[in-house]
């Protein structure tokens, strides 16, 4: 018991202390995980509103699967990507294996189906409401595709949110293509998996900290942002 | 672009039929009123003439196709739908899309909301305005794109007497600017005053297409003459 005492202890020493691997892990983490979700949000927020809008054939295909890789398990997704960057793989020519960058390509994909499939959702419904009247005042769909992005952006802002909560909480594919190199491509999942195996408890439990405490800031200012901006509807 | 040339259109859904064999000719310089018990087919016809919904079966033709097309026409709907802006950017975005320079826009804009009294609250989300003003709201932002045809779905339903007043002294001034109206409503002493000419609707068929004053004194379907007697039919 007096272990675990004193690993918190330990913890909040390095936390306050600014640590400085404690903080390099964090500030890689950050590096993938926003580079993963601006690139998925700029591509999944488009792909979610042509879907919503526009009807072309291979449409219902491409929801379904889109909907089906949203529960797509990290690991898979860690594996396939190692498959292609290994050096034998189509794209091992890159060298990306074991990189920052494959850690981002990896959070790409497991996220992009998840701000597509989701943003496509709330925008199908959104162009149901508005549909008769952008029609009716002369907008083309292109036209109409930026209308609801623009118009539907604050649910949007919760829909990247979830894409980032998913993107930094998971390790297996990170963990695949990354390798959790020490100096290199460790991120806060996975030194947290390796510390703690290792009996590290204080650096895993500093990571943990500053990860919860993370997602409790992030979620208040998701929900202050929604908050501010809900009108009353009638 | 008029006359609108409507030949023997019908409309189905789900096997029943809500709109069988209408032909009708709109001529310009009138006011036309669409009259009909509720689920006559009254809203089904404006949006068919408005091209929201092409027919299925017969035809509906412009006299000359503008290349502009939609600019040309505007509709106010019976249920008013809102964008997710500011009362102003609901005006002005019709404008956008129809290519009108921002600076033109929010004078046009302004000017529009000024006429439907709603100029004070300009900057206020359009969400959150009563069901009248949201009315008005829809009634300025047709008017701003100064159509040739304007097609009204009962635009004083929800309006306040004084309201109805200026809506239907707005409605003779566009219509003085030379403007096709077609619109419905179920106030009898309000289709009296404004009514060049009548359309009838009747369980999904024209019944009548006549001029105002002999609609009122001497209709010529039965139809007619039990609605205007307050009778049950439908
Ligand atoms: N998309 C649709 N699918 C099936 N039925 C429809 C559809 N749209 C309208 N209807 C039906 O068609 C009929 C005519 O509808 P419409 O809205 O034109 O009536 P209306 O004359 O405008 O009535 P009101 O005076 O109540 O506004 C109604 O019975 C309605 O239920
Ligand atoms: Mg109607």
């Amino acid at each position: 018991m007096s272990e675990i005492f004193s690993a918190f202890a330990i913890a909040f020493e390095l936390i306050v202390s600014l640590d400085r691997e404690l903080y390099t892990i964090i500030g890689r983490t950050m590096y993938v995980s926003i580079s993963a979700v601006a690139m998925a949000a700029l591509l999944g927020l488009l792909l979610g509103a042509v879907l919503a809008v526009y009807r072309f054939p291979g449409r219902r295909a491409v929801i379904v699967v889109l909907n089906a890789l949203m529960g797509l398990p990290p690991v898979v997704v860690g594996l396939v990507l190692y498959l292609f960057l290994s050096r034998e793989g189509p794209l091992g020519f890159l060298g990306l294996l074991f990189s920052p960058t494959a850690m981002v390509l990896a959070q790409f994909f497991l996220i992009l189906p998840i701000i597509a499939a989701l943003s496509h959702q709330f925008l199908r419904d959104l162009y149901l409401e508005y549909q008769e009247q952008l029609c009716s005042l002369g907008a083309r769909p292109n036209q109409v595709v930026f209308t609801l992005l623009w118009d539907g952006r604050v649910n949007l802002v919760t829909v990247v949110m979830a894409g980032f909560g998913r993107a930094i909480a998971e390790v297996g594919a990170v963990l695949i293509v990354g390798g959790n190199i020490a100096e290199l491509t460790r991120v806060m999942t996975t030194t947290i998996a390796l510390e703690t195996s290792k009996g590290n408890l204080a650096l895993a439990l500093a990571l943990g900290i500053v990860l919860v405490f993370g997602a409790i800031g992030l979620n208040a200012a998701a929900y202050t942002l929604g908050g501010v901006s809900t009108y009353r509807r009638i | 672009m008029l006359p609108l040339i409507l030949t023997d259109v019908s409309l189905w859904r789900d096997g029943n039929t809500l709109i069988e064999g209408v032909s009708v000719t709109f001529s310009p310089g009138t006011k036309t009123i669409v009259l009909g018990h509720n689920g006559a087919g009254k809203s089904l016809l404006l949006r068919i003439c408005h091209g929201l919904m092409g027919p299925d079966s017969g035809s509906v033709a412009w006299a000359e196709k503008s290349p502009e097309g939609h600019r040309r026409q505007a509709m106010v709907f019976q249920k008013p739908i809102m964008l997710r802006r500011s009362v102003r950017s609901n005006v002005t975005y019709g404008l956008k899309v129809n290519g009108v320079p921002k600076l033109r826009r929010q004078e046009i804009a302004d000017m529009n909301l000024k006429r439907v009294g709603l100029a004070d609250i300009a900057s206020r989300p359009a969400a959150v305005l009563s069901g009248g003003e949201q009315q008005r709201l829809a009634l300025a932002r047709a008017w701003a794109l100064a159509p040739d045809v304007l097609f009204l779905d009962e635009p004083t339903a929800n309006l306040d007497p004084a309201a109805t007043q200026s809506v239907e002294e707005i409605v003779e001034e566009i219509h003085g600017g030379g403007t096709k109206i077609i619109m419905t409503t179920h106030d009898l002493s309000q289709a009296r005053r404004l009514a060049d000419e009548v359309v009838f609707m009747h369980q999904g068929r024209m019944a009548e297409h006549t001029p105002a004053d002999q609609f009122f004194d001497s209709p010529a379907s039965a139809e007619a003459r039990a609605y205007l007697n307050g009778e049950l039919r439908w």
